[in-house]
């Protein structure tokens, strides 16, 4: 393709890109090195109904509508917000690291932080998850692959169910059936012999339950990717390796899985990306006391009766950063693997 | 539940056929509010206006769209529906204006009670109010044979009779659920031991206190009696169990106390035995561990006068006296003129005659709220200390807190 033609061709998605992509990342990044200005407060008496009056605290809003008007943007603060407690918790980090002689000292402070454990939990969640959900994706398509073909319709249509319920509905109904009063957290109670027992209360089951979830919603997505490249392959390697006299498993291992990895590297992509930015299921199992991640923090900032505009934004750049950094092996390898091919 | 709303949008409809009490406005009136029953017959009230649009967006989102809907100019709301927590948000914002000329003009004949003012400036117009208290099975109560507790300290004893002679294994209810629910049972037992959320005049917060100890300590004793899941139940959750009569007893909001014993599939004997209380003390503090709330509304400042007008008498109109029948009565404790408490109202009424502080409408409150949701649950769970976790509370409230230049 010339050039010209080229650019002309990519001329619409490049403006979208640029409007929608970038623009918002250039937003949030300035979002996120700017702060409200200084309140002015002022003592006033307040009266409400039933209690009377008394003396309360308010905003100065002519002082600070006139700081607001010299600069629209707030205060400058540079990476101010990155550091604080909230998120890199720089300053604490390196207490922590002068008080304490042990590693083990350290590391259970450092769990104190709300960033480090939430991604304490965020990368556990995706390097147990996403290597699952290849895993049983896979099996999914070669046992739906091997079904009769009048059988076929109709269970793609099942394995596709668990991505064609609503996330949040879905790890609800998953909540409910672990609650103590629900089917399997009351079969686990009857397991275990002690009446108090709770799967909500305790942090590592909750972590599985999650887990759980996350493989179940999007094993689907694997399943459909992976059928679709086993429609593609070639039978005649197939019948040399038959010939050869390979077993069903070898014939998996050598011919099938080298075939479908490309797919599996663009699989592990997009699931690497999605079980980063985990959100849904802490929020439909209630999970907030066990496991937090970066969505559950921006989520938290935005929902608050006092919004936290800049910090949410400085917690969307890193995961923006996360996720490149979580990417970068991946794209590497799929660059030098383009770079041999010419 | 839909039969009701049905009914009661018939009677209002009814109501205004009747009475010749007419609202005539010449100004739009758009309204954002939480949805439950008492809001959604306020804003019925105003819709009744003729003359121009009156419109209302009722959701319980209402938090994180109003202050968006009242900032542009003009604004698209013309009026929020907000509790004392939720005003300091638009105050802060600056996108609500002050009614004293409008009440001079059009507001006469209200209550004083219900004009709540900033300093000189009369912000918004309350319409009614909520606090918790207790809620308990008297049935319960009798047979384990203990008397109705005044303080937490007798609710202990009387959770620990009900376990022991084998009557419930959980008797105790709580909205515990991590977040914002969980901030809000701290702060009425750390207010009932004392405590005082901030130093006096500053935004320096002052948690970390001896009161701030007792009252998590109070509080993880009452989990002890909790349902093991109690952090992931927020106040529905928690009245379900009580309905489901798997609760004896609990601090739950007056708000709710109608709807206990008529929601749908509620067991007869819960209906029978159902009673409500004035909420408890303890520590041996004389101010109950819980908070006042009031609901009211307030006119945009970012609207033309006309519309403002326009505003205040439709939303004068939605809280007028006589809109006041069988069918709204029961939904809230009004403040307005001619409410006659119903039994369901005794236990807000109760926390007023005993002085229970007001929920502090201070423009930080926000961040400590949030704070304190996110990082009491480790001492909950017995993970940490609770001098510790209260640490942890001031230490991501002051990162809040410098982010948004309350302090330095």
């Amino acid at each position: 393709m010339r050039h010209k033609t080229f650019l002309w061709f990519f001329l619409p998605t490049g403006l979208a890109m640029l409007l929608f992509i970038a623009m918002p990342i250039v937003s949030i990044v300035t979002q996120s090195i700017f702060a409200p200005h200084p309140a002015v407060l002022l003592e006033v008496e307040s009266c409400t109904p039933l209690i009377g009056c008394t003396t309360e605290t308010t905003i100065d809003q002519e002082a600070t509508a006139a700081l607001r008007e010299a600069q629209p943007l707030g205060r400058f603060v540079g990476l101010g917000i990155y550091f604080d407690r909230g998120h890199l918790a720089i300053q604490e980090i390196s207490q922590m690291w002068a008080s304490n002689e042990t590693w083990d000292g350290f590391f259970s402070e450092l769990g104190n932080l709300p960033f480090y454990r939430a991604m304490a939990f965020t990368l556990t969640f995706t390097f147990i998850v996403t290597p699952l959900t290849i895993l049983l994706g896979l099996v999914i398509a070669l046992a739906v692959n091997s079904l009769h073909r009048h059988l076929k319709g109709l269970m793609i249509f099942f394995s596709l169910l668990p991505m064609i319920v609503t996330p949040l509905i879905g790890s609800l109904i998953l909540f409910w059936m672990i609650d103590s009063r629900g089917v399997i957290g009351n079969a686990l109670v009857y397991m275990a012999g002690d009446p108090n027992f709770s799967l909500k209360a305790s942090t590592g089951l909750m972590w599985v339950a999650l887990m759980v979830y996350g493989v179940w919603s999007s094993a689907p997505f694997a399943f459909v990717v992976f059928y679709a490249g086993l429609q593609t392959l070639p039978q005649d390697q197939i019948e040399a390796a038959q010939i050869d006299g390979a077993t069903r498993w070898q014939q998996v291992k050598f011919v099938v899985v080298p075939h479908l990895m490309p797919l599996v590297t663009f699989v592990a992509l997009i699931q690497l990306m999605d079980n980063f930015k985990v959100l849904e299921p802490i929020i439909g199992f209630s999970a907030g006391a066990h496991a937090q991640s970066l969505s559950t923090f921006i989520l938290n900032d935005m929902s608050g009766e006092t919004r936290q505009l800049s910090s949410a934004a400085a917690t969307s750049v890193m995961t923006i950063i996360g996720v490149a950094i979580l990417l970068s092996p991946v794209l590497v390898r799929t660059w030098r693997d383009f770079k041999g091919a010419r | 539940m839909f039969l009701k709303r049905i009914a009661l949008a018939g009677s209002l409809a009814a109501f205004a056929a009747s009475a010749g009490y007419a609202c005539e406005i010449d100004g739009r009136v758009n309204i954002v509010g939480n949805e439950f029953a008492a809001i959604q017959a306020v804003a019925a009230g105003a819709k009744e206006c003729t003359g121009a649009s009156v419109e209302s967006n009722l959701t319980s989102e209402h938090q994180t769209i109003n202050v968006a809907g009242l900032s542009g100019n003009p604004s698209e709301y013309t009026s929020a529906i907000i509790a004392n927590s939720s005003i300091v948000a638009l105050m802060n914002e600056d996108v609500i204006r002050p009614l004293n000329d409008l009440v001079e003009q059009h507001g006469q004949d209200l209550q004083p009670g219900q004009l709540i003012k900033i300093g000189d400036n009369i912000m918004a117009i309350a319409f009614m109010a909520n606090a918790q208290h207790l809620m308990y099975r008297k049935d319960v109560l009798e047979q384990a044979g203990v008397e109705v507790p005044t303080t937490y300290e007798e609710l202990l004893e009387v959770a620990s009779a009900i376990r022991e002679q084998g009557i419930m294994q959980n008797p105790v209810g709580g909205a515990y659920a991590s977040g914002w629910n969980l901030a809000q049972e701290f702060n009425n037992m750390f207010l009932g031991y004392g405590g005082q959320h901030f130093k006096p005049g500053t935004a320096e917060p002052n948690v970390n206190s001896e009161a701030g100890v007792n009252a998590l300590n109070m509080m993880k004793a009452l989990s002890e009696y909790m349902n093991p899941d109690f952090l992931t139940h927020d106040s529905n959750a928690t009245n379900a169990e009580y309905r489901a009569g798997n609760v004896a007893i609990m601090n739950m909001w007056g708000s709710r106390a109608s709807q206990q014993t008529t929601t749908e599939g509620v067991l007869q004997e819960v209906i029978d035995g159902h009673a409500i209380g004035a909420p408890l003390t303890v520590g041996g503090g004389d101010t109950p561990a819980s908070t006042l709330w009031w609901d009211g509304w307030t006119v945009g400042k970012n609207i033309s006068d006309e519309e403002a007008e326009a505003t205040f008498i439709a939303m004068k109109h939605g809280i007028r006296p006589d809109m006041l029948n069988d069918e709204t009565t029961p939904l809230a404790v009004w403040l307005i003129e001619g409410y006659e408490p119903a039994a369901d109202a005794e236990g807000v009424f109760a926390a007023a005659k005993m002085g229970t502080p007001a929920y502090p409408m201070l423009p930080y409150m926000g961040l400590m709220h949030s704070a304190l949701g996110n990082e009491l649950a480790d001492f909950m769970q017995g993970k940490e200390s609770a001098d510790q976790a209260l640490a942890d509370v001031e230490a991501a409230y002051r990162a809040a807190a410098i982010e948004q230049g309350y302090l330095q």
